[in-house]
C-alpha cells in the first residue's frame, strides 16, 4: 500500500467509526458499538506502525487546496515524519487501549454509543492535529479536540447530583481553551504575515535562509504559541480546567491525559523548534513557567482526596517537567517524558477508573483502603504505574524524568534544586495514593466492602499491557552509560526524522555526573517509598478530615486557592461586567432608547392621525386652505 | 368685465363653502357644478375680452365633462344610499377605521 493511501485510511478509520457509531450507533448493540469503534482505532494503530516501520524522511501529502489566494496558499496537507508519526502512534496505541477499557467500565450507561462516537472523533481530530504538515491543519484538530473534550467532560450532563457540575466543568474547560486558542489564532496570523505561509517546512527553510528574522516578530509568534500550548496543556495560568475535567468518565480522563489533548501543547512546541530557537527570552520563559507548574501543583496534589484529582494535578506537574524539558531545548527528551507519561498515567487513570468502578462511584480515598485482596490485578498494575510515576529506577519514568534532570543539571543549578522539590513530592503523593487506596483497612463500610469486585478482562486487559509498557518503556531511551551503541535510539530517531531537531543536540552529561545523578534520584525516590511505607502503610496515618488539617495542609487542599483568585480577580469581575451591559447598558440605555423612538413615532402618528378625519367637508377645506395659502404666497412674491 | 368677474368669483365661493358645508351630496354635486359653471362663465368672459376664441371651446368641453360628471356622480350616489339608506355624506366615514 502506497504511503499517503495508508496515512489516509489512517486518518479515515476512526471518522468512519465516529459516523457509523453516531448515526447508526442506536439501532445497534453494544458489543457492537464497542467493537466497531476499537477496532477502528486498533487497525489505525496497525497501520500507524506500518507508517512507522517505512519512514523514509519527511514526506508530504496534499489532498487538496484550501485557500487559494494570490499571495499564500493554505492546503489540507499532511507531513509523515518522526514526530508525527511517533505521535500517532502514541494516540492511536494508548487509544485503542482506553476504547476497550470503556467498552467494560461503560457498559452500564445510557449514551454508550455517544461516547464512542465521540471518543473516536477525539482521536481523529487528535490525528488531524498532529499529522498536519501546516498550522492551519493543526488548528482544525487543535479546535476537534477542544470540542471532543468538552463533550465529553460534561458527559454525564444530565446526571441527578452532578449534572451541573459536570456542565460547568466542561464549559470551563471550552473557555479556557478559547484563550490560548486565542494565542494561536494571533500566532497563526502573525506566521501568515511574516511567511505568506503556514506550511511547517517553508517556514522553517525561509527561517533558516534569513537568520536575521529573529527580531520581536519572531518573539511575539512564540508567545502566542506559548500562550495557545498553556491552554491545552494545562500550564500556569490556565491549568484550572484539567482538574475540574475529572467531571468526565474515567476513560475521557486517561484519553485527555495520556494519548491525546494535553500532549498537543508539548507537541506544537516541538514542532515550531525552530521558532522558539530564534526566541531565548520566550524559551526562559517556558522554562519558568513549567517550573512554576511542576513544583505548585505537585504542592496541590499533597493532600487531594479525590483519586482522580490527585492523578489530575499529577498530570499537571508532569506536563510542567516536559515544558522544563523543552525550556531547556530539549525537544526529544520533553517528547521521550511525554512518550513514557502516556504509558504510565493512562495505566493509571485506567487503574483508578478500575477501582471507582469496583467501588461503585466511589472516588474518594479516605472511604478506600485494603483493595488490595479485593481486586488484585488492578492493584498490581497501578503499584507498576506508581513506581514509574515516581521514578524508581528501572521503570520508564526514572529514565525519562533522569533526562530532563540531567538537562537542568547541566544548564541551571537552581532548576534542578527545585525539580529535585517537585519530583519528591510526586512521590510522596502517588505512594500516598496507592497505601491509602490499596492498603489498610477498608474504611467504605461493610455494605460496600462485600460489593467490590475485580473488573473484567476487558478492563484488565488494557490495564497488564499498559503495566508492561510502563516498566520497559525507558528501552526507548537508554542513557549513554548502560549501552554505548544502542543508546539514545528515541534522541536519534526522533532529532534525525524532524525538521529542525537536526541542529540540536541534546546535552549528555559525563559519564561520572550521570552516574552521580542516577544514584541520587534513586535514593531519593526509594527513600520517599520506604518512608511513605512506614507513615502510611505501618503507622496507618489515615487521610484526615478537613477539620483537622493543619495550615500548609489547608493550602494544599484548597488547590491554593487558584480557583477563589481567578473568580475574584476574572470571573466575578466579568459577571458583575455583564450584569452592568445586559441589565443597565442594554435595557436601560439601549431598549429603552429604541422604546422612546418607537413611542416618539407612535405619538406622532397619533396625533397626525386625527387630521384624517374622514369627513369629506374637512378634507375639502384643507384643500382650499391649501390652495389659498398657495396663491397668497405667489401673490406675495410677485408683489415683493 | 368687471361685474362678470365678481359675479363669477362670487359663484365659486359660493360652491366652494356650500361644499364644504353642507352633508347632502345631492346638494354637494350641484356645489361643484356651480364652481364649474363660475369657472366658464370667467374663461368666456376673458375670451370675449381678448377677442380669442380658444377659451370658448374649452368651455365646451368643461361643460361636457360636466355632464358626464353629474351623471357618474348621481349613480354613484343612488348605489351609496342603496347601501346605507341615506345621503349624508358624513356617513361615509368607514375607511377611517
Amino acid at each position: 500500500m502506497p504511503l499517503d493511501l495508508t496515512l489516509i485510511i489512517v486518518l479515515s478509520l476512526p471518522l468512519l467509526g465516529f459516523a457509523v457509531n453516531g448515526i447508526f450507533g442506536k439501532m445497534l448493540s453494544k458489543k457492537l458499538v464497542g467493537s466497531i469503534a476499537t477496532i477502528a482505532v486498533f487497525t489505525s494503530f496497525i497501520l500507524a506502525t506500518t507508517l512507522f516501520v517505512r519512514l523514509d524522511g519527511t514526506q508530504i501529502v496534499k489532498l487538496f487546496n484550501i485557500v487559494d489566494h494570490d499571495n499564500f496558499k493554505i492546503n489540507a496537507s499532511f507531513q509523515i515524519d518522526a514526530l508525527s508519526v511517533w505521535m500517532s502512534l502514541i494516540i492511536t496505541g494508548i487509544g485503542s487501549l482506553i476504547h476497550l477499557f470503556s467498552i467494560g467500565y461503560m457498559s452500564n450507561d445510557e449514551g454508550y454509543y455517544k461516547f464512542f462516537s465521540y471518543l473516536n472523533l477525539f482521536i481523529f481530530s487528535m490525528l488531524i492535529l498532529v499529522l498536519g504538515s501546516n498550522y492551519f491543519v493543526l488548528f482544525f484538530g487543535w479546535e476537534g479536540v477542544g470540542l471532543c473534550s468538552y463533550l465529553l467532560i460534561s458527559f454525564h450532563y444530565n446526571d441527578k447530583h452532578k449534572g451541573v457540575a459536570n456542565s460547568l466543568a466542561g464549559r470551563k474547560a471550552f473557555i479556557m481553551n478559547r484563550i490560548g486558542d486565542g494565542g494561536l489564532l494571533l500566532g497563526l496570523f502573525m506566521l501568515l504575515g511574516q511567511f505568506n505561509s503556514l506550511e511547517y517546512l517553508e517556514i522553517g527553510q525561509s527561517l533558516a535562509a534569513n537568520t536575521h528574522l529573529g527580531s520581536g516578530a519572531m518573539v511575539f509568534i512564540a508567545l502566542c504559541l506559548f500562550i495557545a500550548a498553556t491552554g491545552k496543556s494545562a500550564q500556569i495560568p490556565l491549568f484550572t480546567w484539567l482538574p475540574d475535567a475529572m467531571a468526565g468518565p474515567t476513560p475521557v480522563s486517561a484519553l485527555i491525559h495520556a494519548a491525546t489533548m494535553v500532549t498537543a501543547g508539548i507537541y506544537l512546541l516541538v514542532r515550531s523548534n525552530f521558532l522558539f530557537e530564534l526566541a531565548p527570552s520566550i524559551k526562559d520563559l517556558v522554562l519558568y513557567i513549567g517550573l512554576a507548574t511542576t513544583l505548585l501543583s505537585a504542592f496541590i496534589a499533597l493532600r487531594q482526596n479525590d483519586i482522580k484529582k490527585i492523578l489530575a494535578y499529577s498530570t499537571v506537574s508532569q506536563l510542567g517537567l516536559m515544558f522544563v524539558a523543552l525550556g531547556f531545548g530539549a525537544y526529544s527528551v520533553a517528547l521521550f517524558h511525554v512518550t513514557t507519561h502516556a504509558f504510565f498515567k493512562a495505566l493509571l487513570f485506567l487503574g483508578s477508573g478500575s477501582v471507582i468502578h469496583g467501588m461503585h462511584e466511589e472516588q474518594d480515598i479516605r472511604k478506600m483502603g485494603g483493595l488490595a485482596k479485593l481486586m488484585p490485578i488492578t492493584h498490581f498494575t497501578f503499584l507498576i504505574g506508581t513506581m514509574a510515576i515516581s521514578g524508581i529506577p528501572l521503570f520508564s519514568g526514572f529514565f525519562s524524568k533522569d533526562e530532563i534532570m540531567a538537562q537542568a543539571l547541566h544548564h541551571n543549578i537552581w532548576a534542578y534544586s527545585i525539580l529535585v522539590v517537585a519530583v519528591s513530592l510526586t512521590a510522596i503523593y502517588m505512594f500516598r495514593l496507592y497505601f491509602l487506596t490499596f492498603h489498610g483497612n477498608f474504611r467504605g463500610g461493610e455494605n460496600l466492602k462485600s460489593k467490590v469486585h475485580e473488573s473484567g478482562l476487558s478492563m484488565t486487559l488494557p490495564l497488564a499491557i499498559l503495566a508492561i509498557l510502563s516498566v520497559f518503556g525507558g528501552i526507548l531511551n537508554l542513557p549513554g552509560l548502560f549501552f554505548k551503541g544502542s543508546a539514545h535510539w528515541f534522541d536519534n530517531y526522533l532529532s534525525q526524522g524532524t525538521f529542525g531537531l537536526e541542529h540540536i543536540h541534546n546535552v549528555h552529561l559525563d559519564f561520572n555526573a550521570a552516574i552521580q545523578l542516577m544514584i541520587f534520584a534513586s535514593t531519593v525516590a526509594l527513600g520517599i517509598l520506604v518512608w511513605a511505607y512506614f507513615v502510611y502503610f505501618k503507622k496507618g496515618n489515615l487521610a484526615k478530615s478537613d477539620l483537622e488539617l493543619s495550615s500548609w495542609e489547608k493550602l494544599s487542599a484548597s488547590k491554593l486557592y487558584f480557583d477563589e483568585a481567578y473568580n475574584y480577580l476574572l470571573v466575578n469581575p466579568l459577571i458583575k461586567l455583564s450584569d452592568f451591559t445586559g441589565k443597565i447598558l442594554d435595557i436601560k440605555i439601549l431598549r429603552n432608547g429604541v422604546y422612546a423612538i418607537a413611542d416618539g413615532v407612535l405619538n406622532t402618528a397619533n396625533l397626525s392621525r386625527r387630521w384624517q378625519s374622514g369627513f369629506l367637508s374637512s378634507y375639502l377645506f384643507w384643500m382650499i386652505f391649501g390652495l389659498i395659502l398657495f396663491i397668497a404666497f405667489y401673490i406675495l412674491k410677485i408683489s415683493i | 368685465m368687471d361685474f362678470y368677474l365678481f359675479v363669477s368669483i362670487a359663484l365659486f365661493a359660493i360652491g366652494a363653502i356650500g361644499a364644504m358645508t353642507r352633508k347632502n351630496m345631492i346638494v354637494l354635486l350641484m356645489c361643484i357644478e356651480l364652481m364649474l359653471n363660475a369657472v366658464n362663465l370667467m374663461l368666456v368672459t376673458f375670451s370675449t375680452f381678448y377677442g380669442n376664441g380658444d377659451a370658448q371651446i374649452f368651455v365646451f368641453f368643461t361643460m361636457v365633462v360636466a355632464a358626464a360628471e353629474a351623471t357618474v356622480g348621481l349613480s354613484i350616489i343612488i348605489m351609496a344610499y342603496r347601501n346605507l339608506k341615506s345621503i349624508d355624506i358624513d356617513m361615509y366615514n368607514q375607511l377611517k377605521n
